[in-house]
């Protein structure tokens, strides 16, 4: 068995290098290089980089915006969502430059970021389904298949005004945009600066009138590029996907491990039981009774939940084939929606002991009580599971962007494809230094679960604590 | 962008230095009391873990900022 192990790995690294080479497309997806030798200007002022940009033509690019719309745009859109932009220089961004240089930064974050759709090698996607609300407008249930997603995740139609841009769905600003299904083109973009950081805005074709989209909504008041739009995503995406599957995975598993014990009671537990029972029990000796103590039996379902979820969602990220890959837990939403469980569980359990320690702390002089005691200690309760929720975001997603980077070296070194002994070169640098993160990952993928079970113990531990006076 | 990668810099040798007094630390304590490792690892773990996490803070910020 040994000797297959390294097989393993390879036939593992075979198969992810086939998907990032099925991805090799996205390489030339996103170029957005052309900011150097702009003067950008402050402000929200889109340019218009048609006229004077693309040293390399598209050539090819039947799509390809030109500089002619002007008036179409006009006309069509600027009284409603273009007020804003509605000058003369109203252009459509460009599209894809095929010719631009491989680009390992935006590979992987568009590796680590969700998705509509997922995309799985080459043109082939597994479809979810998009489930969308505007106001004014109500729900959209559809599958991503009725965009008729082809190569780069780029839907061909448009579906009541909702377009797939590389994967994601977005949707066409103009309301006067026919509902139903309408034929788009490949979508354009352009990089804006405002107030210092690069925007990219996607535009659309259909019917020669160029239309520009809208990312879906996000709820991080701008922190990371989002904010809110026109519509609301509901959709089962990749990350929502990967979730189900592992809740269904460790559902069935558990189910299976809980019946042995009562058709095996009083006997050995054996295989899967086996293998659960020693998780099981390292939770409970291990990080429970040593940091909780008394009464550790009520957190036990929580710990155990969030451990297992972790842990399985860590593996799941560490699959480099389809159903995995998702960086699930390296997402800030969802490390957040855990820590904020691990808070509220922390803070609605405290007893009188912990209020009293946080809030005035006895023996200290009640000047230094009011002036630093206890803002720091309420500063620390929501520090407590900030630092949870980075420090799970920040390990799963630096583990997914370095080996993407590693994967990456074979482009690098070999041109995308151009040059053959720099492709067998990168192979060669890849390879082991792939083997080796993805060898580290997969002790983070257990260290970091163990982590954030063993600390939301410990604070469970602070909470309920009584006086030893 | 390039004054945050010097940040990120920072962040690593700050961590580097700091995982590696944990485990020259753990490896004296290990050498003095053998029969203490099973303790001493799973501090060690922790420890690296906490430290690791805001080094790890630190270059995620100075991605973002």
């Amino acid at each position: 068995m040994n000797i297959l192990r390294p097989y393993c790995f390879l036939l593992i690294f075979t198969a992810f290098a086939l998907v990032v080479q099925g991805q090799d497309g996205h390489n030339h997806r996103d170029d957005h290089n052309h900011k150097d030798g702009h003067a950008h200007q402050k402000g929200s002022e889109h340019h218009d980089h048609n006229d004077h940009n693309h040293a390399a033509p598209v050539q090819g690019s039947p799509d390809h915006a030109q500089p002619g719309q002007h008036s179409a745009v006009t006309q069509g859109a600027s009284a409603v969502g273009h007020a804003d932009a509605a000058g003369a220089h109203e252009g459509c961004g460009h599209t894809d430059d095929p010719n631009a240089p491989f680009n390992a930064g935006e590979l992987a974050l568009h590796h680590i970021s969700d998705a509509n759709a997922i995309h799985i090698v080459g043109d082939w996607y597994f479809h979810l389904p998009v489930i969308l609300y505007a106001p004014g407008h109500g729900w959209k249930w559809a599958s991503t298949r009725s965009f008729k997603t082809h190569h780069h995740g780029n839907g061909t139609v448009a579906q009541d005004g909702y377009v797939l841009v590389h994967g994601n769905v977005m949707r066409v600003q103009d309301p006067a945009f026919p509902k139903g299904e309408v034929p788009v083109s490949e979508p354009s973009h352009e990089t804006t600066t405002v107030n210092g950081k690069e925007k990219i805005t996607y535009y659309v074709k259909a019917n020669d009138i160029c239309y520009k989209l809208d990312p879906k909504t996000t709820l991080d008041g701008g922190l990371m590029g989002g904010g809110i739009t026109s519509f609301y995503d509901f959709s089962i995406t990749r990350n929502v996907f990967t979730m189900l599957l592992v809740c269904g995975l460790l559902f069935w598993m558990f189910r299976a491990v809980a019946k042995a014990y009562t058709t095996r009671d009083g006997q050995a537990p054996r295989g899967l039981q086996n293998a659960m029972e020693t998780f099981v029990t390292f939770i409970r000796d291990e990080v429970a009774i040593p940091n909780i103590g008394h009464g550790y039996e009520r957190f036990m379902p929580y710990l155990l939940s969030v451990f297992f979820f972790i842990l399985g969602l860590n593996l799941f990220g560490q699959l480099p084939i389809f159903p995995g890959s998702a960086n699930v837990t390296g997402n800030i939403s969802i490390t957040m929606v855990l820590a904020v469980i691990t808070f509220l569980i922390t803070n609605l359990s405290g007893n009188k002991h912990y209020w009293e320690h946080t809030l005035w702390m006895p023996g200290v002089p009640a000047l230094l009580k009011i002036l630093i005691l206890t803002p720091v200690e309420v500063l620390g309760l929501f520090l407590k599971p900030f630092t949870l929720m980075l420090r799970l975001f920040a390990n799963i997603t630096a583990g997914h962007i370095v080996i993407v980077s590693f994967v990456s070296l074979i482009f690098i070194f070999g041109k995308a494809g151009e040059s053959l002994g720099g492709t067998a070169v990168g192979l060669a640098a890849s390879i082991p230094l792939t083997l080796f993160i993805m060898a580290i990952e997969l002790l983070v993928a257990f260290l970091q679960a163990y982590i954030f079970t063993m600390l939301s113990a410990v604070y469970f531990g602070m909470a309920t604590e009584e006086a030893h006076h | 962008m390039e004054l945050a990668t010097i940040g990120a810099g920072l962040a690593a040798i700050g961590a580097g230095l700091g995982i590696g007094l944990i485990g020259s630390k753990a490896v004296e304590g290990i050498a003095r009391q053998p029969e203490a490792t099973g303790d001493i690892r799973g501090i060690v773990i922790l420890t690296a873990a906490l430290i690791e996490g805001a080094a790890l803070i630190c270059m995620v910020l100075s991605f973002f900022v």
